[in-house]
């Protein structure tokens, strides 16, 4: 992004808890305890960036975006987008303001309906605002066949294929057409969900440059999920590093395979293999030793200790603060304090 | 076969020959593997790259003969294991060599391990098969092969059912369980695919460690062409049945000669790389392998493409030191059919 451009924040994720609570008894359900899914993030989204979010299986990634999308109601904190405070607004201004956010999942075959053509799923944002009376009135019948056809020609799909069914396309396509879907109602920001981890690699770089060009020509904005930090760093302006439902680190993304900071990043950045033998072969690895521990319990130090190579005494019973090391560059670890 | 640089002799452990699988569908001839060769060295890890249904797990499929029939069928081809066809081995010979071998990992640890079962049991069993050792000397060789592969507390642990596990140890075990046996071959479908990837780096890094500590060769399957990068000697990339390309790993990705393992490596994102602006990308997306015609598979979607490529299959070119192509490029334009 060209940086003399004045950055203002599209998107402020303010202390957000998402727990889930964990519920025992057969007759009388009684909370016995909760997953800590999100634990306390605060970020910004600026117009026309890309924040990616990485992290490892089950740190939160997925929840953190749906319940920006408002898809459950947070236990604490603030979505704010636009200037609302989604968590606090009315119903229906909640609702007008979600037009501008719209979702990419990961498995484009569980997200579409298989018994819905193509037509019908990309216009059916169009046609539920439009039941709703939440479109503008010169939205018609009409308007909603030629934009399901523009949208099509626009992410790639032949519009003579509008009358079938997902099954008949394949992985690739299908994303296609949930991209198609999340254009539908014309949305500010997109928030995408491993859009492109069930792709194969061929298919998997068509698609983020599809992706790349939308951005440049509609101006919107991403928050995108991978597990890949190779596309992670591709795709993205900035990126947050997850682990266990909180923010490890947040950086540019050029800065940070140059200069991770977080002992986490170190590490996830030394696992991930790089396609070139002579390198790989070179590189010391950071191994993690043990799995990720469980969510459901609360925590008093730093989130990582457990697994944590350089881990001090003060980590154990001291949550880290986010400290920010230079404008682009923010950790939460003791090590910089 | 010659040393090479090294000192160590590799010898010829299994050589796969023109090996053709086809299925049986109400929509045609599934021809997923289609006239396939390669060689493994003793000791060797060797890599099966491509994408999803371009055959690589037929091919291992084939190699256990673990096809299922119908609708499968192998109909050609030979597959040498210590100087026998395996495809014509007996029913008792097979069980054998299962196990004993050449052992497998699948890719979701899951739907491999009997989720009512425990640990203990299936490894017990599953070593008694194949050794002639009383029970209490396999639970004490499973709390070994547990401890290896780095269960923390192996000797309570053992006692767990598989849902108490998370997925990365679950595929320890797996692989606990595969190398057991201490076969001569394993092979790997996928281990890692389903796992982070700092648990994939601890998955990989044990793989690596034992199959160098019991000389086992090693039959990599992956779509990841980082993780070949770093774990495989050699390189077989298949598309739609067929292996296009064969090189040591260096030589591949130094010198890529098929435009699309060319392709393939450069639409891969890269961490160590600066990028600006677009990928690279091949276009159009993988065949039906359902009546194929006779061409080159990738023609559609090759930049590269000549008339030839759309008429004939391209015969198999030496590019030398065990590089190999199948690509209408390498083959002098005076040997082309006309088209
Ligand atoms: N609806 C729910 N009810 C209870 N627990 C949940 C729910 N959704 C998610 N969780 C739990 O919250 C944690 C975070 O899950 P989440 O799906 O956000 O992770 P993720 O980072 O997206 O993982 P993955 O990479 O596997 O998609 C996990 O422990 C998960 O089991
Ligand atoms: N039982 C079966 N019946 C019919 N077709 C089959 C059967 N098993 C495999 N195939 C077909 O054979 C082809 C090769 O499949 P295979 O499982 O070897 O692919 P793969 O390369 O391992 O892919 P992936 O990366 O998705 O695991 C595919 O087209 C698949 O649909
Ligand atoms: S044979 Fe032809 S179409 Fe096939 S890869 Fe080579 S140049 Fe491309
Ligand atoms: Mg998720
Ligand atoms: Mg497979």
């Amino acid at each position: 992004m060209p940086n003399n451009k004045e950055k203002k924040p599209l998107l402020e994720v303010v202390d957000l808890k998402q727990h889930f609570p964990i519920e025992a008894g057969f007759i009388f359900k009684r909370q016995i305890g909760a997953v800590r899914a999100v634990d306390g993030i605060t970020f910004t989204v600026n117009e026309g960036e890309t924040l990616g979010i990485v992290g490892e299986s089950g740190c939160g990634k997925s929840t953190t975006v749906r319940s920006i999308a408002q898809l459950y109601k947070p236990t604490a904190g603030s979505v704010i987008f636009d200037g609302l405070d989604l968590v606090n607004a009315p119903h229906e201004q909640m609702l007008d303001a979600r037009k501008n956010i719209q979702m990419i999942f990961q498995d484009p075959y569980a997200s579409l309906n298989p018994r819905m053509t193509v037509r019908t799923i990309i216009a059916e944002p169009l046609d539920i605002y439009r039941r709703r009376g939440m479109l503008d009135p010169s939205v018609t019948k009409e308007s909603i066949e030629n934009r399901v056809e523009d949208l099509m020609e626009r992410v790639g799909l032949n519009r003579a294929f509008k009358n079938r069914y997902p099954h008949e396309f394949s992985g690739g396509q299908r994303q296609r057409i949930g991209i198609a879907r999340a254009l539908a109602l014309n949305p500010k920001i997109i928030l995408a969900d491993e859009p492109v981890s069930a792709l194969d690699v061929s298919i998997q770089s068509q698609i983020l440059n599809l992706l790349h060009d939308l951005q440049d020509e509609l101006g919107l904005t991403y928050v995108f999920i991978a597990h890949d930090l190779a596309v992670i760093e591709y795709i993205s302006t900035r990126v947050a590093v997850m682990y266990l439902g909180k923010i490890m680190e947040l950086s540019r993304s050029s800065n940070l395979y140059k200069n991770p900071l977080h002992p986490y990043t170190k590490a996830l950045l030394s696992a991930a293999p790089i396609p070139d033998p002579v390198i790989e072969r070179k590189r010391q690895r950071i191994i993690l030793t043990g799995d990720v521990p469980s969510p459901n319990v609360e925590r008093f130090g730093c989130y990582f200790y457990d697994r944590c190579p350089y881990r001090m005494e003060i980590c154990k019973n001291n949550i880290p603060p986010m400290k920010r090391m230079n404008e682009h560059h923010e950790v939460a670890c003791w090590l910089y304090e | 076969m010659s040393n090479g640089n090294s000192l160590k002799t590799y010898k010829n452990l299994l050589e796969v020959r023109d090996l053709r699988t086809h299925f049986k569908t109400d929509a045609g001839i599934v021809k997923a593997v289609d006239g396939i060769s390669f060689t493994l060295n003793e000791g060797e890890t060797i890599g099966i790259v491509g994408e999803s249904g371009s055959g690589k797990s037929v091919t291992n499929l084939s190699i256990m003969r673990l096809i299922q029939s119908p609708p499968g069928k192998i109909v050609g081809g030979e597959i040498i294991f210590e100087n026998k066809d395996i495809l014509k081995l007996s029913q008792r010979e097979l069980r054998h060599i299962r196990g004993n071998e050449i052992s497998m990992i699948f890719q979701d640890p899951m739907t491999s391990l009997n989720p009512f079962l425990k640990i203990s049991t299936q490894m017990v069993e599953t070593i008694r098969l194949h050794q002639n050792i009383s029970r209490k000397e396999a639970l004490a060789k499973s709390i070994d092969m547990l401890k290896l592969v780095g269960i923390p507390a192996a000797e309570e642990r053992i006692h767990n059912y598989p849902h108490q596990f998370s997925g990365g140890m679950r595929q320890r075990v797996m692989i606990g369980m595969a190398l057991s046996c201490e076969a001569k071959i394993l092979i790997a479908d996928e281990p890692t695919t389903a796992l982070d990837v700092t648990i994939q780096a601890q998955i990989l890094e044990l793989i690596q460690e034992l199959a160098k500590k019991l000389n086992t060769a090693v039959i990599l399957i992956t779509h990841d062409l980082g993780v070949v990068a770093g774990m495989c000697d050699s390189v077989c990339v298949m598309y739609a049945g067929k292996i296009v390309e064969k090189a040591k790993t260096e030589k591949l990705y130094a010198h890529p000669a098929h435009p699309y393992t060319d392709g393939l490596i450069q639409s891969v994102p890269r961490l160590d790389k600066a990028h600006d602006g677009k990928l690279f990308s091949i276009k159009g997306q993988p065949p039906n392998v359902i009546d194929l015609p006779d061409c080159c598979p990738f023609h559609p979607r090759c930049h590269k493409v000549m008339e030839v490529c759309r008429h004939h299959y391209p015969p198999t070119k030496d590019l030398g030191d065990g590089h190999e192509v199948s690509c209408w490029l390498y083959i002098d334009k005076k040997e082309h059919p006309d088209a």
